[in-house]
């Protein structure tokens, strides 16, 4: 009879369900032959015009009916498709999930297309006023709910029966991580068996890319598309802009092994800590990232040695990069050396509010298929961060824990360490 | 009573009112108080405007506040006097320790970057290019920053220091609930032992107003009380510009800070109706039934937004229990959205901390409440979706 609860005497939290879709392809199957072969799904942008742009290159997902119709929209399908295939994977009723959802998503505003044509439909007034005008002569809810920021999470709780006020939440950059610790956290308190976690961006609009270039974050590097995303690298100048989804069904052990369900992989620690630093820059010292690392340890009940691979957060920033080095190797010392280390973003770019969602859905096939993915691009490796990155090639190693980190604008860290194992 | 429970200790709280929760009281206790308005600037819409706020008494270095927009500001700013009032700002100690909810919605876009895009547009045919050629030589590069959902408590984080945790939840009043509800829970779990939830509204900016009017929810013509806009021009909305957070504290750690306890916060309960399967009447009632009333006459702090089907339904609801006292604060500070519920339970807080219930805001519609409420109710149902209540009771 397995331990049900963890060394601080909570129920262990399973996941039974894993869903994923990126620029790689619907579904685990397609990601992760894609991801283990060391394919970048990063291509010219073909969405929108990309005149006076200086970065043309993202990580799109174009091959869904909703691609190009706006962020809202794509969005929740990409949603629904990663949550619909983690509820099949577990066995559960798609149509009643029986728990609470935790949607991570990006924030919504109204759509320039849509703009635009409200604005052109009339000819009174001008700007703000005319928008408003046309606003309330509307029919219909279509253009309403792409701004509500509530609306995504309740088609979704429709569409899966889950249980009671869905939460919508932003972390940034860390959204997907902070989906699943919320679902953690609800299972360990008993509030419920189990708990439906996704993380979903599909909201690289022209304006998306446009904001990010304006904060130097995103690479330029236009000319070969698949080669822009390399962390770790002496020439990395940027992330790449990218859409995913990842959603993972977490249950309490117990209920899921009452069900016969597959154990896919424990969820077994969550720490955060937030950075009073600046807005887009991490403290020097790199203290909260190294904090929510340890945060993590702790909350697992896990020794620094006891982790086996760490899914970097790796965005290909200057910044990032670095800081992620430092924290990683004050947590680590030494034994930082020899422990594998990749970035996915290599291949699959930045995935945003998606990111710690769809990382810690590969984390977990990484422990379950015993292969490390790689980090691509690694060909002038940085000569001030010496990690084993996994460079290039993936690697076939035993991983028994994952530690996945993920770091946002906003002084956002929060990190996650997953088990093969319940103990 | 017991070391786990949840405790307010601090409340920091703006609106068209004033600031703080000592003006707020004072001015809601007065009866027959008038709201202030504002109808000329996005005629036909009135609004309750912000009041005159300095800033630098809780975001001391100019860089900081034009890092910025007003909603960011105003949150920022409530979320220092909710720390200030509960003796926890300036302590390293504890704000290094403090998890922070905020609910958050967008920030405020460049009105005439975009009106100037718009016009264009009316003369262009690639109007995708159009955007790409304007937004990447007329927004201001940190524009995005300031406007950005989890940076309200990401500004908190720098201001403040409070860096323990730091979630934002987004989905207007539901995000306000499900922040309470979520702190709550963390601090009965034992999980956290103070944290800081909260949120902050601006609508005096057009997307905001938008928001609403997409779905036609704005109330038009003459200002008329929360509970009279039935049937009258528009949907029944009449915003308000305003913040409200609070320190939620587990009620040993502020007992062993000594500190002052407005209330207890009790049942946190929430909901998602399927409105147009007709589920809200049912779904109030079962939230009525959940938040386990207490006997006898109960005031209750009410967050109805005028939202015409959402208040009808939470009216009759509220109608049909003899007991209930309802005040509907919308009438006197209009819909905060994501604030709303938070600031629903700081009203609560402070009745039950002062003894006194409010006087009618709306004496034609809301009945007198002449005890000394003990336990509060604060209830937020969404005016387009998303529906919960909190108890309040004496600490």
């Amino acid at each position: 009879m397995a331990n049900l609860n963890d060394h601080m005497g909570r129920p262990i939290v399973a996941v039974t369900g894993i869903g994923v879709v990126t620029s790689l392809g619907v579904g685990k199957a397609d990601n992760w032959a894609a991801l283990t072969a060391g394919t970048s799904g990063i291509h010219p942008i073909t969405r929108f015009p990309v005149d006076h742009l200086n970065t043309r290159i993202s990580g799109t997902v174009d091959f869904l009916p909703s691609s190009s119709k706006g962020a809202s929209l794509l969005t929740y399908d990409l949603a629904e498709i990663a949550a619909q295939e983690a509820v099949a994977e577990a066995g559960l009723d798609s149509g009643d999930f029986g728990g609470p959802l935790f949607l991570a998503s990006p924030p919504v505003e109204l759509d320039w297309s849509e703009r635009f044509s409200l604005y052109n439909s009339d000819k009174h007034d001008v700007g703000a006023e005319r928008l408003l005008r046309v606003a309330r002569g509307l029919k219909g809810l279509d253009v309403f709910e792409t701004t509500q920021f509530g609306s995504i999470a309740d088609r979704l709780a429709d569409r899966f029966g889950t249980r009671g006020l869905p939460i919508t939440l932003s972390t940034a950059c860390a959204s997907g991580a902070t989906s699943i610790q919320l679902g953690v956290e609800a299972i360990r308190r008993g509030e419920c068996d189990r708990a439906l976690s996704i993380g979903a961006d599909g909201s690289a609009t022209a304006e998306a890319l446009i904001r990010f270039s304006l904060l130097s974050a995103l690479s330029t590097h236009n000319d070969i598309p698949e080669k822009a995303s390399k962390p770790f690298s002496r020439d990395r100048d940027g992330f790449v802009l990218a859409e995913g989804s990842g959603a993972l069904v977490l249950e309490s052990l117990e209920a899921a092994l009452a069900r016969g369900a597959t154990i896919l992989g424990i969820l077994r620690g969550c720490g955060e800590k937030a950075d009073d630093f600046h807005r887009t820059r991490s403290k020097p010292d790199g203290s909260p990232a190294i904090a929510a690392v340890r945060a993590a340890l702790g909350d697992a009940g896990l020794g620094e040695d006891e982790i086996d691979y760490v899914n970097a957060h790796g965005t290909s920033t200057p910044e990032n990069d670095k800081m992620e080095h430092l924290s990683l190797s004050t947590v680590f010392g030494e034994r930082i050396g020899s422990m594998p280390i990749s970035s996915n973003k290599s291949m699959i770019g930045h995935t945003l509010s998606a990111a710690g969602a769809v990382e810690a859905a590969f984390s977990l096939m990484t422990m379950r298929e015993s292969v490390i993915p790689p980090t691509i691009n690694y060909d002038n490796p940085d000569p001030a961060i010496v990690l084993d990155v996994v460079p290039n090639q993936k690697r076939n190693a035993e991983v028994g824990t994952v530690l996945s980190n993920s770091f946002g604008f906003g002084g956002q860290n929060t990190c996650l360490v997953m088990a093969r194992e319940p103990v | 009573m017991s070391r786990h429970d949840v405790v307010i200790s601090g409340i920091g709280l703006v609106s068209s009112l004033g600031e703080g929760p000592d003006a707020h009281w004072r001015k809601l206790v007065h009866p027959g108080l008038e709201p202030v308005l504002e109808a000329a600037r996005f005629s036909p819409y009135t609004v309750h405007p912000l009041p005159e706020i300095d800033w630098n008494l809780q975001i001391a270095k100019r860089g900081d506040q034009r890092q910025m927009e007003t909603w960011q500001r105003l949150g920022t700013y409530a979320a220092g006097m909710a720390l200030d009032d509960a003796g926890i700002k300036g302590n390293d100690d504890l704000c290094t320790t403090m998890d922070m909810v905020v609910a958050a919605g967008g920030g405020e876009r460049d009105e005439a970057v975009d009106a100037d895009i718009l016009a264009a547009s009316e003369s262009r045919n690639d109007r995708d290019v159009l955007l790409n050629e304007k937004l990447t030589t007329e927004l201001r590069p940190t524009l995005f920053l300031a406007q950005l959902s989890n940076l309200l408590a990401g500004n908190i984080s720098i201001v403040h220091k409070v860096t323990g945790s730091s979630r934002t939840f987004m989905g207007e009043e539901g995000a306000g609930v499900a922040a309470v509800e979520t702190a709550a829970a963390r601090i009965r779990s034992g999980q956290s032992t103070h944290i800081l939830v909260g949120g902050a509204f601006q609508t005096e900016h057009s997307d905001m107003l938008l928001g609403y009017e997409l779905a036609g929810y704005l109330h038009r013509g003459p200002w008329r009380p929360v509970w009279q806009r039935q049937g009258l021009d528009g949907g029944g909305v009449v915003t308000g510009s305003g913040g409200a957070f609070l320190v939620l504290e587990q009620r040993e750690h502020a007992i062993s800070r000594g500190r002052k306890i407005y209330a207890e916060l009790g049942p946190v309960v929430s909901g998602r109706a399927i409105r147009r399967q007709g589920e809200l009447d049912a779904e109030i009632a079962a939230l009525l039934s959940q938040a386990a009333l207490p006997n006898g006459e109960l005031l209750t702090i009410s967050g109805a937004s005028g939202a015409h089907a959402a208040t009808a339904a939470e009216k009759s609801a509220l109608d049909a229990n003899p007991a209930i006292a309802a005040r509907g604060f919308s009438t006197l500070t209009g819909h905060m959205k994501e604030a709303q519920f938070p600031f629903a339970v700081a009203l609560a807080a402070l009745a039950v901390e002062r003894k006194a219930a409010y006087p009618a805001f709306d004496a034609a519609t809301e009945k007198p409440f002449n005890g000394i409420p003990r336990t509060v109710l604060a209830t937020a149902i969404g005016y387009h979706q998303f529906e919960g209540m909190a108890l309040v009771n004496a600490a």
